[in-house]
């Protein structure tokens, strides 16, 4: 199951990455080879097995919904690249 | 020499008054003056806040105030732990110059507790490593040789406490991040059971495997500072309600009529067999102080670090999606938000994190889910399973290797990746299962640590202490100090 230049573009652009050619071979190389060594996974009969996500039997985590002081509109932004006084300021989308 | 004590010989200088926690902070930071340039363990050394922190409990102690016990006692955070108003980076470009507005709940109850920050310690970027080889700004050196690693992802807490620039410290592990280092530093390390420790406030790799851990000298210490860290939090809702004891009391209660296992498929092939050999005579120690020595099985141990990659990247790939240049971090400008994105991803991860990412991103996509990260959920069952049976057949702790080699040497493994990846195939299947590990240093080879990993049922970290203390009689960290003449 050989992963291709191409398939890197479409992993990356799914990854909101951008790759230099050179990076795309690279990755490519490097990816290959940890894909195939995964591949060992296959072998395994898993049929009739519960995936398992997380270790504790936790189901909903439920609480009050009471308001409680957060974060000051300031402390928010205070990280913020790029900002007005009262919002994150981005590039255009469209 | 201050900075030769063990935390619970520090509460004891300050409680007696033997010295102040400014006496003791300045030592520290002379310290870290004197060795960091060459050992590199700290990415920020927060001097001037250590000293007024110290001066304030020394003031709180004079008045009868102290806030607890660890009041004055230093301490140095992994730099993935966030720390109002100290500048947070996970090793990375991205959050260069992030300075969180909130704490982690673990550094928050230090703090609370009188604690002293010396600085945020080095690591792989974003965890993502095994030898903190990955920073985005230099590579911690292994105290004992600086020829070679220091392990990773939590390389620069392990260095820092080998090298006595903090009595004890904070590291995170996901995969091994903490177990790995403390045995190739010769510290001890405990990773403790999945949702003992609070992860609010941790910047997250993979948030089902993640952690907080401790490196200290001692298991006393560990015990120590883990009733301090541990219990359920608000804001943490995979933390859990179990009842947190004073770990310290029940140290020396001993080994006798306890069941060791010795899994079999933690001694075989690509484990250097004199780590082996060194780990097995560890058993023949616990069996001298009266614990009956086992040999089990844990059968799926082999598939555990290939579906742990798929299954830690994955998680990473969804948690990385918010380094987007918009909230905070960086920000590369672009003239409109795609570009933005991609150029600030771009510019802001280094290679393994953006291999990472789209390991994982490949893992999760439409045609993969199913044969690779499914799967791996599936290997995470049976290997879970696989303890969960041992424990159940009544086996207290079991006694493995913590990594196949000592510490290697710097740039040996960085540019192949899965020969990397295999450094940590004894202990991911902790993380798999939620488990608490504890690591103790027991010998060294070739002047290089060693550390025996117990593992424990789910919130029997009580019983990884107890076995720990038999073996912890020859400490590492004093042949550091004589070998260096430091």
């Amino acid at each position: 199951m050989a992963i291709s230049e191409k398939d890197i573009a479409y992993i990356a652009e799914l990854s909101e990455l951008e790759l230099t050619s050179e990076e795309a071979v690279q990755y490519a190389g490097s990816l290959n080879s940890i894909i195939d060594y995964m591949a060992q996974l296959q072998e395994l009969d898993t049929s009739g097995v519960e995936p398992t996500t997380h270790v504790l039997q936790l189901q909903n985590v439920f609480r009050e919904d009471v308001v409680k002081p957060g974060l000051s509109r300031e402390e928010a932004l205070r990280n913020a690249p790029n900002r007005t006084k009262t919002s994150f300021k981005v590039p255009k989308i469209l | 020499m201050l900075t030769r004590l063990t935390v619970a010989e520090t509460i004891k200088g300050l409680q007696e008054k033997q010295f102040s926690s400014l006496e003791l902070t300045n030592a520290y930071l002379e310290r870290i003056e004197a060795l960091d340039k060459d050992i590199n363990a700290y990415i920020t050394v927060t001097a001037e806040k250590a000293r007024k922190q110290a001066a304030a409990s020394d003031k709180r102690r004079i008045e009868g105030n102290a806030l607890s016990a660890f009041d004055g006692v230093p301490v140095g955070i992994k730099d993935i732990i966030c720390t109002k108003g100290v500048r947070t980076t996970a090793a990375s470009k991205m959050l260069e110059n992030f300075v969180p507005p909130y704490s982690a709940t673990c550094w928050n109850k230090l703090e609370n507790a009188g604690c002293v920050l010396l600085g945020k310690l080095n690591m792989d970027e974003f965890a993502m490593g095994s030898s903190t080889e990955n920073s985005a700004f230099f590579t911690t050196k292994n105290p004992f040789d600086l020829a070679c690693v220091p392990g990773g992802s939590s390389g620069g807490s392990a260095a820092a406490v080998a090298a006595d620039m903090a009595p004890f410290s904070l590291g995170t592990d996901t995969g091994g991040s903490v177990r790995q280092p403390a045995s190739f530093c010769g510290t001890v390390g405990l990773k403790p059971t999945y949702g003992r420790v609070s992860r609010f406030g941790v910047i997250p790799y993979a948030s089902s495997l993640d952690q907080v851990g401790i490196f200290a000298k001692s298991i006393e210490d560990c015990a120590l500072i883990l009733s301090y860290i541990s219990g359920k939090d608000e804001m943490d809702s995979t933390s859990v309600p179990v009842e947190v004891p004073d770990y310290s009391v029940l140290l020396d209660n001993g080994v006798k009529g306890m069941k060791i296992g010795l899994p079999k498929e933690y001694f075989g092939e690509g484990i250097a067999k004199a780590i082996s050999d060194m780990i097995k005579a560890q058993a023949q120690k616990l069996a001298e102080a009266g614990a009956e020595i086992v040999e089990v099985s844990l059968p799926h141990t082999g598939y555990a670090l290939p579906a742990y990659y798929i299954m830690a990247t994955a998680e990473a790939s969804a948690n990385l999606a918010r380094y987007d240049g918009v909230r905070y971090g960086l920000r590369v400008e672009r003239d409109n938000l795609a570009d933005m994105f991609k150029a600030t991803r771009s510019q802001g991860f280094g290679a393994e994190v953006k291999r990472r990412i789209m390991l994982g991103t490949y893992a999760l996509s439409s045609g993969y889910y199913e044969a690779y990260y499914n799967k791996t959920l599936q290997v995470r069952t049976l290997v879970k399973k696989d303890f969960d049976d041992c424990f159940a057949a009544g086996i207290d702790c079991l006694l493995t290797p913590t990594a196949p080699t000592t510490a290697f040497r710097l740039d040996e493994k960085s540019n192949d990746p899965l020969a990397m990846y295999m450094s940590d195939i004894c202990t991911v299947t902790v993380n798999m299962a939620g488990l608490p590990a504890l690591v103790v240093p027991c010998g060294e080879l070739g002047g290089l640590p060693v550390g025996a990993q117990l593992i424990g049922a789910p919130f029997a970290e009580e019983k990884l202490f107890r076995s720990g203390r038999v073996l912890e009689n020859e400490r590492l960290i004093p042949q550091f100090r004589n070998r260096e003449g430091r």
